[in-house]
């Protein structure tokens, strides 16, 4: 690992100020995607911003929302009661990311700004669009079994990592950051972005904003949830694909939906069109096979990646089916 | 990582407390700046060593099982390699050094995390328990005694950390069934196999009750 300057931000403002002033300088909260990447020289900072001091901790249940601060852990916001109570869904994809340790360690703010697992931005040795742009894609035409199925370009097929943020694109969350312009808000699902020619931009955020929270707005999502997370080994694995489903259900009939998958895409993936179709239906296993069809529309392998397309529609119809019988 | 010589036995508290004055006072008003650029260049300019080795570190207090530690490190020293090659603590085992296998893991403040992902300087005022700071003198901790019992370890490469992340399932709550216990311990990767018996050992001292 390169050596370099750190300092240590004492508010939100001299945080974006402090980081400003650098060319290289990076934001520092759990580390632990970070370093590890600092330590195979993918990013090579001269500075970094250790952001840990700072009043960005809190869950607060506000009306008709929660706010969650960016540095609140992992496991914190996993174990919350209320959170789990209120939007168990989100409990659920934390729970299921990493290990404890590290949820222990990593920060929501983070997670959201988590790299992509593709082995060829891993390995300094080959082409990756999303590590040193307009040197090629590994994986195109490579070993693409984790790759992305929805949203591909022809510069990369990476897909986002995280399990956070599959629900928290379900649960229509937003994001707030702080830049030198200002305070603003993005919503999640503008958050992330498609590769097309530019994959070494993972999302919308301006280099020198700082992510201060994410808001979830209050919803009838607190029983018939399920975060499905299907993976080479039973725990402690990137998902192949995973689905968070939300159901809100009235006599058998589903009144509200949301859905969407990891796995697939270079960002969450919202099923907007799948949400439509489920809409005032009434629960059937034939319905979420439908359902898991419509889900797959439109979705492209790469080879190796192939079986993520009958495997998608399974795990949706099979994230519906076990969220509708809790 | 490259290591640099320790330099800890030079480093009085006196020594310490008055390099922490200086380089506050080198900070800007709003932010606390440990190593500011203009001493980073001491080594480019090719300084005597001695003088680069001394503005290319930064003063850090730790406390490692009940022992107060003033240091100097350079900012990109792990928690692992600090306690290893720096505090001579070889407990605490590298294993794969990226978060994959769990061999690193300590308790920080009571919290159980991975020293090879955690930046020491980032560590300021922590508690850290390592495996070495479990046992009260010759006794050992009920989860030392347990997986001695159940043989929960064979190769025993991973056991420091399995012991440790095992006492932190336990305190956190996370002990209540085999499957649970086997999901809160999955990022401690055994590759000998040992599991079945680590899961033994847990559930034994869950159901022991003693204080951990």
């Amino acid at each position: 690992m390169k050596n370099f300057q750190i300092i240590k931000a004492l508010s939100s403002s001299s945080a974006v100020t402090g980081k400003a002033k650098d060319n290289s300088s990076m934001f520092i909260a759990g580390g632990t995607n970070l370093v590890d990447l600092m330590k195979k020289n993918i990013v090579a900072p001269d500075k970094l911003v250790d952001i840990n001091g700072l009043d960005l901790k809190k869950i607060e249940f506000l009306k008709g929302k929660v706010s969650i601060g960016a540095l609140a852990k992992n496991s914190q916001v996993a174990e919350d009661v209320s959170i789990k109570e209120k939007y168990p869904l989100l409990a659920l994809a934390l729970a299921a990311g990493a290990s404890q340790q590290i949820r222990h360690m990593a920060t929501v703010g983070g997670n959201m700004l988590q790299k992509t697992r593709c082995s060829y931005y891993y390995n300094t040795d080959m082409p990756c669009n999303k590590r040193v742009p307009k040197s090629g894609c590994g994986a195109i035409g490579g070993s693409n079994r984790m790759a992305a199925v929805f949203g591909t370009s022809d510069s990369c097929i990476a897909v986002h990592p995280s399990d956070m943020c599959v629900a928290l694109a379900a649960l229509d969350a937003k994001v707030l950051v702080e830049g030198p312009k200002g305070k603003r808000e993005i919503d999640f699902t503008d958050f992330h972005r498609l590769p097309g020619n530019t994959p070494e931009k993972d999302n919308t955020l301006d280099s020198r904003e700082l992510i201060t929270a994410v808001e979830i707005p209050d919803n009838n999502f607190t029983k018939n949830v399920h975060y499905l997370k299907v993976r080479d080994r039973t725990s402690y694995a990137f998902a192949l694909v995973s689905v968070a489903a939300a159901l809100d259900i009235k006599d058998n009939t589903i009144n509200d939906v949301r859905l969407a998958m990891g796995g697939v895409a270079h960002k969450p993936w919202r099923l907007t069109e799948t949400e439509k179709f489920l809409k005032g239906k009434t629960i059937s296993e034939d319905l979420f096979k439908q359902a898991g069809h419509l889900s797959m529309k439109g979705a492209k392998g790469f080879g190796d990646n192939n079986f993520k397309l009958t495997l998608g529609e399974n795990a949706v119809a099979e994230a519906l089916t076990i969220a509708a019988s809790k | 990582m490259a290591s640099k010589k320790t330099n800890q036995d030079k480093v009085t508290p006196e020594d310490a407390s008055s390099r922490r004055d200086f380089i506050k006072k080198s900070g800007l008003f709003t932010a606390l700046a440990l190593t500011p650029p203009s001493l980073v260049m001491a080594s480019d300019k090719k300084w005597d060593e001695k003088i680069a080795e001394y503005l290319e570190t930064v003063p850090l207090s730790i406390e490692v099982n009940g022992t107060k530690h003033n240091l100097n490190i350079e900012p990109r020293t792990t928690l692992l390699d600090l306690l290893r090659e720096q505090l001579q603590l070889t407990g605490t085992k590298k294993g794969c050094d990226h978060g994959q296998c769990g061999a690193c893991t300590v308790h920080v403040n009571g919290t159980r995390i991975l020293s090879c992902l955690s930046l020491a300087t980032m560590q300021q005022n922590a508690q850290v328990t390592t495996i070495e700071g479990l046992s009260k003198g010759k006794k050992l901790h009920p989860m030392q005694e347990a997986f001695i019992k159940h043989d929960g370890f064979q190769c025993g490469y991973c056991t420091p950390g399995q012991i440790m992340s095992g006492i932190a399932c336990i305190k956190e709550g996370h002990a209540n069934s085999r499957e649970e216990i086997s999901e809160y311990m999955s990022g401690n990767i055994c590759r000998c196999g040992a599991y079945h018996n680590i899961v033994d050992a847990i559930t034994e001292v869950k159901e022991g009750g003693k204080e951990i």
